[in-house]
């Protein structure tokens, strides 16, 4: 998995609450055996026109936002379904960490396993930020936990879940380190068929 | 008075499946059933293979495709070559890591969230997963179960563990009844209204209370399904002699010695008087009317007697804002009589809406009536293949065909716009699933969500209609 540690860039800012995984990625598209080649499709009714040409007022068709590394997006993003293809389109878009009040479970839980940082911040917060970010860039350091915008004093930290901070700092494999616990496992699974046969059928 | 004893039946649940701690807030989670379909899992075996790491328990997954199979000519190759290069892989996938796997051409197949509890594998007191944010569903026979994405997918098939913080608990509680004509659907729609798309994110929902109890066990899924609309991962409800009642004998149940071991066990699974939970809230039964969404998000919610809102009348700048754009994409005026909505399509079908109750329900209303004229297509497809036959066994095949309506192979069908069923640019359907976003059943495509009753009303008015009118 890609390394996250610092990143600065353009931010694109979509504000509306509630932007769901059909509008991030139509279910159509989910057709695919592979994880890439997905950008194309990201946002897809918002950044095409019938004709299937750009619509100039989407901010991702409007330079600098072209090549935003980051999106500030309006509360409840990635709400509905748990599609992974989500994630995998927009990091295929070249967003490496979003934004937001509040990021829906499933998504938030699909982000980080894919090397994309997702920062939960105050409503004024994003305010401030999308503000800015129309014209600044925006500075994220993932070790010291905190969102700048270019050439201002302004500083704001965020929380973040350790082992996520932890996984998305040296890229690790989550697969790789539930295996080294193979043996508690092993011990659970014996303590829990005790209780619980009949869930076992081996 | 909260007790710091007591603990909630997620508590409990949560407990007895902790394997072992990560660090001071994570903890690894054991899961005891996986349910794999063909679109969230592909990527998943692949890296699977990749890595040549194998499937740690074969015999608690099962795997069956329902997203993209196509609901007509079952005997025919699927036509679309990327639905069947997914269905083939499911296939190909599971057998090499020794999976069961119900094909197209088993009576037991159709919506996963509808197969495991009827073939009797979805028990209280379990996790459950599975690459779908509607696995929620299953919360109603008392099991913790939630959508996970692929990578989590491959988690659990290498793992049979999941790395998770614990949510949080929030109970909701339903007093008084449900008036003649009101579904869990309304009662779902009507909550999602009152706490909103993100009332629920980050929390397990109990649903409890006199109403909850006397639901179903096919009604409480309706319910717990719709919890994700909510924000909620899962929705739970306390297992019951209802729901043993429903257990017993089931293919998959417990069996034998086994069986009054279980029914001890899930006597357990219960929310301790005084428990703690960080969320509360109740709702009044009798207040309910039949519900219908006008908007994007299932929060767009209102009564069928009401009238499409005002997005001025809006507080919140950025609901004003969302509402706007709503009422343009469903082509809607502020102030229209919900009943005044004419509708192109009727879709009863879905995770949600295709248990035998609801075709039940649907045909009751259907039952010596005709489909509208202006009605370009309505559907009815059962959520399995032994769904359909005990409809067929009933007649209500008959009903459903009689009145104009197609009966359709199992599947997830027109919910999500995937398969060759779909609302074309523009057209409005009044639908059973549980998503009114944008673009969800196709691109342009409009969603009006309610019960399956209500649909069927919709359906023979030709607009969306008052079920209570019609019984």
């Amino acid at each position: 998995m890609r390394k996250f540690e610092t990143l600065t860039s353009w931010a694109a800012t979509l504000p509306q609450p509630n932007i769901d995984t059909d509008q991030i990625i139509p279910a159509r598209h989910l057709k695919t055996v592979k994880r890439d080649g997905l950008g194309r499709f990201a946002f897809e009714a918002a950044r095409y026109d019938k004709k299937g040409e750009s619509n100039p007022d989407f901010i991702f068709n409007q330079s600098p936002f072209d090549k935003a590394e980051i999106l500030i997006a309006g509360a409840n993003f990635g709400c509905g379904s748990s599609r992974e293809h989500a994630v995998w389109a927009l990091a295929d878009l070249g967003i490496r960490a979003i934004i937001s009040e509040q990021f829906a479970d499933i998504f938030a839980s699909n982000a980080p396993k894919n090397g994309m940082l997702l920062i939960t911040l105050g409503r004024d917060e994003i305010a401030e930020l999308m503000q800015h970010a129309k014209s600044k860039r925006v500075r994220i350091n993932l070790p010291s936990q905190i969102v700048e915008i270019e050439d201002m004093q302004v500083k704001i930290p965020f929380e973040m879940d350790p082992f996520d901070k932890k996984c998305l700092l040296e890229g690790l494999d989550q697969i790789a380190l539930t295996l080294r616990q193979n043996a508690e496992i092993s011990t659970y699974e014996a303590r829990w068929e005790k209780k619980t046969p009949w869930l076992f059928h081996d | 008075m909260a007790d710091p004893q007591a603990k909630t039946l997620f508590d409990r649940i949560w407990e007895n499946h902790v394997v072992g701690q990560r660090d001071a807030v994570t903890s690894l989670i054991y899961i005891d059933l996986h349910l794999i379909h063909e679109l969230s899992s592909p990527q998943a075996f692949e890296s699977l293979a990749l890595n040549n790491r194998k499937v740690r328990r074969p015999d608690a997954t099962l795997a069956v495709p329902d997203h993209n199979v196509p609901t007509t000519d079952r005997d025919k190759p699927v036509k679309d070559p990327e639905s069947a290069l997914q269905i083939r892989l499911l296939e190909e996938n599971t057998k090499a890591h020794k999976i069961e796997f119900f094909s197209m051409h088993d009576i037991r197949q159709g919506i996963v969230h509808i197969i495991s509890p009827e073939q009797g594998l979805t028990q209280p007191g379990m996790s459950i997963v599975c690459g779908d944010s509607h696995t929620s569903t299953h919360g109603a026979l008392g099991a913790w179960a939630f959508g996970i994405g692929t990578s989590e997918v491959e988690h659990v098939l290498a793992t049979q563990t999941l790395v998770l913080r614990k949510p949080a608990n929030m109970r909701i509680t339903v007093k008084g009844e449900l008036l003649n004509g009101i579904t869990s659907k309304d009662l779902a729609l009507h909550i999602i209204g009152v706490i909103g798309a993100k009332g629920a994110t980050g929390h397990v929902i109990e649903y409890a209370g006199p109403v909850i109890e006397a639901l179903s066990v096919e009604a409480r899924m309706t319910l717990c399904n719709m919890t994700i609309e909510a924000g909620g991962r899962s929705g739970l409800v306390a297992p019951d002699d209802k729901t043993i009642r429903y257990l017993k004998g089931r293919p998959r149940a417990p069996k034998d010695g086994d069986w009054d071991k279980a029914v001890a066990f899930w006597a357990t699974l219960k929310t301790d008087a005084g428990a703690r939970f960080d969320k509360e809230v109740v709702v009044d039964a009798k207040k309910i009317e039949p519900q219908v969404t006008w908007g994007t998000s299932p929060e767009d919610v209102i009564s069928i007697s009401g009238r499409v809102p005002d997005p001025t009348h809006f507080e919140n700048p950025e609901r004003r804002e969302a509402a706007k754009k709503a009422l343009q994409y469903m082509g809607l005026k502020p102030g229209t009589l919900m009943r005044d909505i004419l509708v192109d399509r009727v879709f009863i079908g879905s995770c949600t809406n295709s248990r035998i109750e609801d075709l039940r329900s649907a045909a009751k209303v259907i039952k010596g009536r005709r489909v509208a004229d202006n009605i370009i297509e309505a559907l009815v497809v059962p959520g399995s293949g032994l769904v359909k036959a005990q409809a067929e066994k009933e007649g209500l095949d008959k009903i459903f065909k009689e009145a104009g309506f197609e009966w359709r192979e199992p599947g997830c069908s027109m919910c999500l716009g995937l398969n060759p069923d779909k609302v074309g640019p523009g057209e409005r359907c009044a639908s059973t699933s549980n998503r009114n976003f944008p673009g969800r059943q196709g691109p342009g495509a409009r969603t009006h969500l309610l019960s399956p009753a209500m649909a069927a009303v919709a359906a023979i008015v030709g607009k969306l209609a008052d079920v209570r009118e019609y019984e």
